[in-house]
């Protein structure tokens, strides 16, 4: 109940924001990154943190997300809402598919199948006309606003409540049967299976959930850039990120990735502006490290030691 | 008396070689059956079979009644086979109560104040009760290995399966977990027990089955056991 007032003061905060006259445009577009990467982590965390198993082909969920819309909006003019839903759900399936097919395998080499993924997908979109293949397609934003002032701002609310509904999710999860079972899969997998833990199907609903969610954040993408083209549609620094923020923000409980991805991303955003787009990627990077050398549990896991010590 | 396990010609096989050839083997309802070998002769393969970790074999197995030759492992485990592993296997990142709570949520269905309290109870039955909320990765060897075994129970099995339980346990340590054995056996819980500590078996076993080169070479009481010549070839050789 407490978490429900607090979602619902979180978003009417984002709405009071993004309804506001006065700000610069470009907190908006910055602030739909940055909540892109919030339900990014979150959702990688769900099947990487709670379950163990490391995802590396984020982008291919992404850009399912992404290209549904595309698919969506050039064959019937569908609406915002109704791509997201599509590639939602689209990236949902590819998550029920690559875990059937991948799930068997374990640590790395469940990894490195998702990265097979990742090419398979981009080998397919270079070569697909319709989506305007390797070069890319202009799209022209419709003009409905609802009751905003801009695209931009309509998009970073839409994001926050896309944010928040992952994160509900996630949180959800964490305390449910399923979050236990997961649990269990990390710690052994083989006792897990022993102690009545159904492993492969509740793998199979976290990769699939998982998926959704990765293909909802995906999806708002060619309208925000009025543009899609494969190359950084399907960019492999998206699984950088997505791993990097979870793990710096600690991953065993759902605030982790929330803290990880506001943290870096904002980070990224101020590195971008103010030395070079190329550094952003580097900043994830050179942070990982740290964490992992220093603060292998992240944020969390420092504040959890904090605590101990100072009782 | 009734059977509550029946393995028949159970064959597994890893690339070309036979680790389990033509086993046959029956449980009776109650019973403290020992099964011991020397190493590499079959004994972990074939509870591997039999709680589900492996399904890729030939022949079939029997629990209660049922058919279970194709059921993998957790459905097993809501039958009522529960397993210890040799090497123990506990939920690291889980307080011990939390690692009790897992069987209990997804066997029974249930992981409320009440599964707590049977879950406090069977801690308490084997000494661990001031550890419940402990991390499991912090306990002692022989804390584990009765995790293990109160893990097993919280799944409320029929069946249990000690894989070593004792290994690497000091004397007063192994009467500890045996007595632990004896007292689930008294609640009517069948107990297949694998050990290398000959003692343990001897005093634990009503029946000791032998298994050497994945086959059963002989069965009997523990005394008529430990003077078979068979058993004294396959552990001590000719």
């Amino acid at each position: 109940m407490k978490y429900a007032i607090y979602c619902a003061l979180v978003l009417l905060g984002f709405l009071g924001v993004s309804t506001l006259g006065g700000i610069n445009e470009y907190v908006f577009f910055a602030g739909f990154v940055i909540l892109q990467f919030v339900i990014l982590a979150t959702a990688w965390n769900i099947l990487g943190g709670y379950a163990g198993y490391v995802n590396f082909g984020v982008p291919a969920f992404i850009a399912v997300g992404a290209y549904t819309a595309v698919v969506l909006f050039k064959s019937m003019s569908a609406p915002l809402l109704v791509q997201i839903l599509g590639g939602g759900i689209l990236a949902g399936a590819l998550g029920l598919g690559v875990g059937l097919l991948t799930l068997k395998l374990r640590g790395i080499f469940f990894s490195i199948a998702t990265v097979a993924v990742v090419f398979i997908l981009e080998t397919v979109v270079n070569n697909w006309r319709y989506v305007g293949g390797a070069t890319g397609l202009q799209l022209t934003r419709p003009q409905d606003l609802w009751f905003f002032d801009s695209y931009a701002r309509m998009l970073f609310f839409v994001m926050a409540v896309l944010a928040v509904l992952s994160v509900t999710i996630a949180r959800y999860i964490q305390d449910s049967f399923l979050g236990r079972g997961l649990r269990a899969v990390r710690d052994s997998e083989e006792a897990a299976e022993c102690s009545g833990v159904p492993t492969l199907k509740i793998k199979l609903i976290a990769c699939t959930i998982s998926g959704a969610l990765m293909g909802i954040a995906g999806a708002p993408m060619p309208m925000y850039l009025s543009y899609i083209e494969p190359t950084s549609t399907f960019n492999l620094s998206y699984s950088i990120s997505a791993l990097g923020m979870p793990i710096i923000g600690g991953t065993s409980h759902w605030i982790g990735p929330v803290i990880g991805a506001l943290l870096l991303a904002t980070l990224q955003q101020i590195v971008t502006v103010t030395i070079s787009n190329e550094l952003n990627v580097l900043v994830v990077g050179v942070l990982l490290v740290l964490f992992v050398v220093i603060a292998p549990d992240g944020i969390l896991g420092l504040i959890k030691k904090w605590k101990q010590s100072s009782k | 008396m009734e059977t509550i396990l029946e393995v028949n010609n159970v064959i597994k096989q890893f690339g070309g070689f036979t680790a389990l050839s033509e086993v046959n083997l029956h449980v009776l309802k109650g019973e403290r059956l020992g099964l011991i070998g020397p190493n590499g002769s079959g004994k972990t393969t074939l509870i591997n079979c039999i709680s589900g970790a492996y399904t890729d074999y030939q022949g079939s197995i029997r629990f209660d009644g049922g058919d279970i030759t194709l059921l993998k492992a957790h459905e097993r485990t809501k039958r009522g086979i529960a397993r210890s592993f040799q090497i123990p296997r506990p939920f690291s990142s889980m307080t011990v109560m939390e690692n009790l709570l897992v069987p209990f949520a997804f066997v029974g269905g249930k992981d409320g104040p009440e599964q707590q309290k049977e879950a406090m109870s069977i801690l308490d039955g084997m000494g661990l009760a001031e550890k419940a909320f402990v991390q499991s990765n912090q306990l002692s060897q022989v804390e584990l290995r009765k995790m293990e075994l109160a893990r097993a129970m919280a799944a409320k099995p029929k069946l249990l399966i000690s894989d070593e339980a004792m290994a690497g346990l000091s004397g007063t340590e192994v009467d500890e977990v045996l007595e632990i054995l004896f007292d689930l056996n008294k609640l009517g819980i069948t107990i297949i027990m694998i050990e290398h500590i000959m003692q343990a078996v001897m005093k634990f076993s009503q029946r000791v089955v032998c298994l050497d080169a994945g086959k059963i070479i002989c069965e009997g009481t523990p005394e008529t056991i430990v003077k078979n010549p068979e058993v004294q070839r396959a552990y001590l050789g000719d």
